[in-house]
């Protein structure tokens, strides 16, 4: 894994994309630059596709124009197997998890190396075991099933599996929501410790202001179909009304003292 | 001596073991580097791993270094890693935190106590669902007499859509199969009694063996299938999205909201099926009779008035509304027990197919018991 900070070469770029459902259009000629080693928030009103664009990006959305590049490789026109080799190096972290509820916590980490590594049983268990203690779970959360986890717990588990190939991007999609506050704030110091000791690149989903204070290098926008992007500083000086409410709204500011503290 | 593996160079000499290690350390590369580290072994003395040479390392690299200096170290050795570069560093002390007290699973049961366990559990599983459902069956009538006596509570409009459901979009499956079964019964009933030279009897096996058996049981079997499993499914994914949670507090009741309607639509629709079977494996009979028994379809219906008497068709048909609604009930049941997860939805919807099933021919022997009791 190469290290934060060197690289400032884009390792996702998105351009001309164009999504919608039926005639309803959520993006249009949308351009996004996603540098290596940074730590990118993704905000925007309920309903303007912050979930969707994620989407588009990885893949489960087939968007109606545009290229999306990962690594620098057009994602539509690789072949099944080259396709394969860019997923491994991502990880996704679901709004609710998304772990394979017939498997216990320890098995869900283990699905991804069954499927791209040869590593011995023991092994991946091991690795599973040390994944496990990385997000913060007790030991003997490996034996449950996702049922018998509590959310905040679940989310932690769906990030062990997320980063159990140790992917160079990871990608999160609103991690802290319906999480109490300590537990978000410890959740977004996990993630920066991981990004700062991984190098990895985040792209993240989110609501919460306090996580774009805390942990985001960059914030990307959307409003009006496309992405504004900056950093909070220079988005603060941004004349569009809603992100004008946004980042000046009772709630940015309680976060801007609370990060000064 | 010094072995050398792809990245890894192990040295011995009067300094102690030198583990040199150089080249890419992820998970990629983890497989081979995993199997020669197991064998690194040590007793006494001192150990060195010099990680000068590394050039990529991400979690997975770290951990087996670390873990090669846990198993060296458990053998009493003193073990010192040089070399890491500044971020390396920040790697691996981050994973020396982790795991440090053995992680302890739960051991695996041997097949024979697995065995038993799982038979105990089936047990009592079985009787505690007897015990539920007949508690459900409770609820349900208790429920049932409710609405009867307020009429105004039930809901014509779910009750409308469950029947299209489970009754109208069911007629041309419920039809081919019906038409299918006359077709193979008059086959090969010909075929059997022709050794006889009794081959037109084959149309007193038709009449009677579908109407009263095979027409209702194939109909029921069908939509148990079809509908009840629907019932466990929406229900189970309702109960799963806490929608059911939702309707109790703001004071609907499942039963009545939920349970009724389909209940009833059951208890209606499959009786229609069931005439309709009737008539098209009755048609699939004929077809089949014409072509092999060399009657026409005049014959065919006047042989079936004669000998075919009129109360087989209403046994058959008396069982129908029983049945629907034991079905409805099951599945409704089986969709309220779903808890939590997907995989219970899916649990759930097996069973309720099973159980349905299993009551359906067990009421149907007991029908006939009670039929030859009272001598029909």
């Amino acid at each position: 894994m190469t290290v934060a900070g060197n690289g400032r070469e884009a390792v996702i770029r998105v351009r001309g994309l164009r999504t919608q459902f039926g005639d309803t259009v959520i993006h249009d000629d949308l351009d996004l630059d996603v540098l290596s080693g940074e730590v990118l928030g993704v905000v925007g009103a309920s309903g303007t596709g912050k979930s969707v664009l994620m989407r588009a990006i990885i893949g489960l959305i087939e968007p109606r124009a545009g290229t999306v590049e990962i690594f620098g490789r057009d994602m539509k026109t690789l072949r099944a197997r080259e396709r394969r080799e860019v997923e491994r190096r991502w990880g996704v972290l679901f709004q609710n998890g998304a772990l394979f509820s017939s498997l216990t916590v320890a098995q869900n980490v283990m699905v991804p190396m069954k499927e791209h590594t040869k590593l011995s049983q023991q092994t991946m268990a091991e690795i599973a075991d040390y994944k496990i203690d990385m997000v913060g779970l007790p030991p003997d959360a490996a034996d449950k099933y996702p049922s018998e986890l509590s959310g905040g717990m679940r989310k932690r588990a769906g990030l062990a599996r997320a980063l159990a190939l140790d992917p160079d991007i990871l990608f999160l999609d609103e991690p802290t929501a319906g999480l109490d506050p300590i537990g978000a704030a410890e959740f977004d110091e996990l993630i920066g410790e991981l990004q700062q000791t991984l190098g990895l690149t985040v792209v993240m989903v989110t609501h919460d202001l306090d996580s774009l204070y805390a942990i985001c290098d960059r914030v990307a926008v959307l409003v009006d179909k496309h992405v504004t992007i900056g950093t909070i500083e220079s988005l603060l000086q941004e004349g569009h009304a809603w992100i004008h409410d946004y980042f000046h709204g009772p709630r940015s500011r309680e976060a801007v003292r609370s990060g000064e503290d | 001596m010094t072995e050398r593996s792809d990245r890894i160079a192990t040295r011995r000499d009067e300094n102690g073991l030198t583990l040199t290690l150089s080249g890419d350390w992820t998970i990629r590369t983890a497989d081979g580097l995993d199997r020669t580290l197991r064998a690194v072994e040590g007793a006494g003395g001192r150990a060195a791993i010099d990680l000068s040479g590394i050039e990529r390392m991400d979690t997975t690299g770290a951990w087996l270094i670390e873990r090669t200096k846990r198993a060296l170290q458990d053998g009493g050795m003193q073990v010192e890693l040089r070399g890491a570069s500044g971020d390396h560093t920040i790697l691996l002390d981050r994973i020396e935190t982790l795991c440090t007290e053995p992680v302890e699973h739960l051991p695996p049961s041997s097949g024979l106590a697995r065995f038993l366990n799982r038979v105990g559990r089936g047990t009592i599983d079985a009787m505690i669902e007897a015990r539920d459902l007949l508690n459900f069956l409770g609820i349900t009538t208790v429920a049932t007499w409710r609405s009867i006596a307020h009429p105004g509570r039930i809901r014509f409009v779910s009750l409308v859509s469950h029947l299209e459901r489970v009754g109208l979009n069911a007629m041309p499956i419920v039809g081919l199969l019906a038409f299918l079964i006359g077709v193979v019964m008059a086959y090969q009933g010909a075929d059997q009694l022709r050794a006889f030279g009794a081959e037109i009897y084959t149309v007193n096996l038709l009449g009677i063996s579908i109407l009263r058996e095979m027409g209702i049981l194939m109909t029921a079997i069908m939509i148990a299938g079809r509908s009840g499993s629907a019932f466990t499914a929406q229900i189970g994914t309702m109960q799963v999205n806490e929608e059911i949670d939702a309707m109790r507090t703001i004071g609907l009741d499942p039963i009545e909201v939920l349970v009724l309607p389909r209940a009833y639509a059951l208890f209606i629709a499959l009786p229609l099926l069931t005439v309709y079977a009737d008539f098209m494996g009755l048609l699939g009979g004929a077809t089949m009779s014409i072509l092999i028994l060399d009657i026409t379809l005049q014959q065919y219906i006047e042989r079936i008035r004669e000998v075919v008497p009129i109360w087989a068709f209403w046994v058959g048909l008396i069982k129908a509304p029983v049945f629907g609604f034991v079905i409805a009930l099951v599945g409704c049941r089986e969709g309220l027990k779903v808890r939590g997860s997907a995989d219970s939805v899916g649990r759930q919807t097996t069973k309720s197919v099973v159980v349905s099933i299993f009551l359906v021919m067990a009421l149907d022997a007991i029908f006939s018991i009670f039929f030859s009791a009272v001598g029909v």
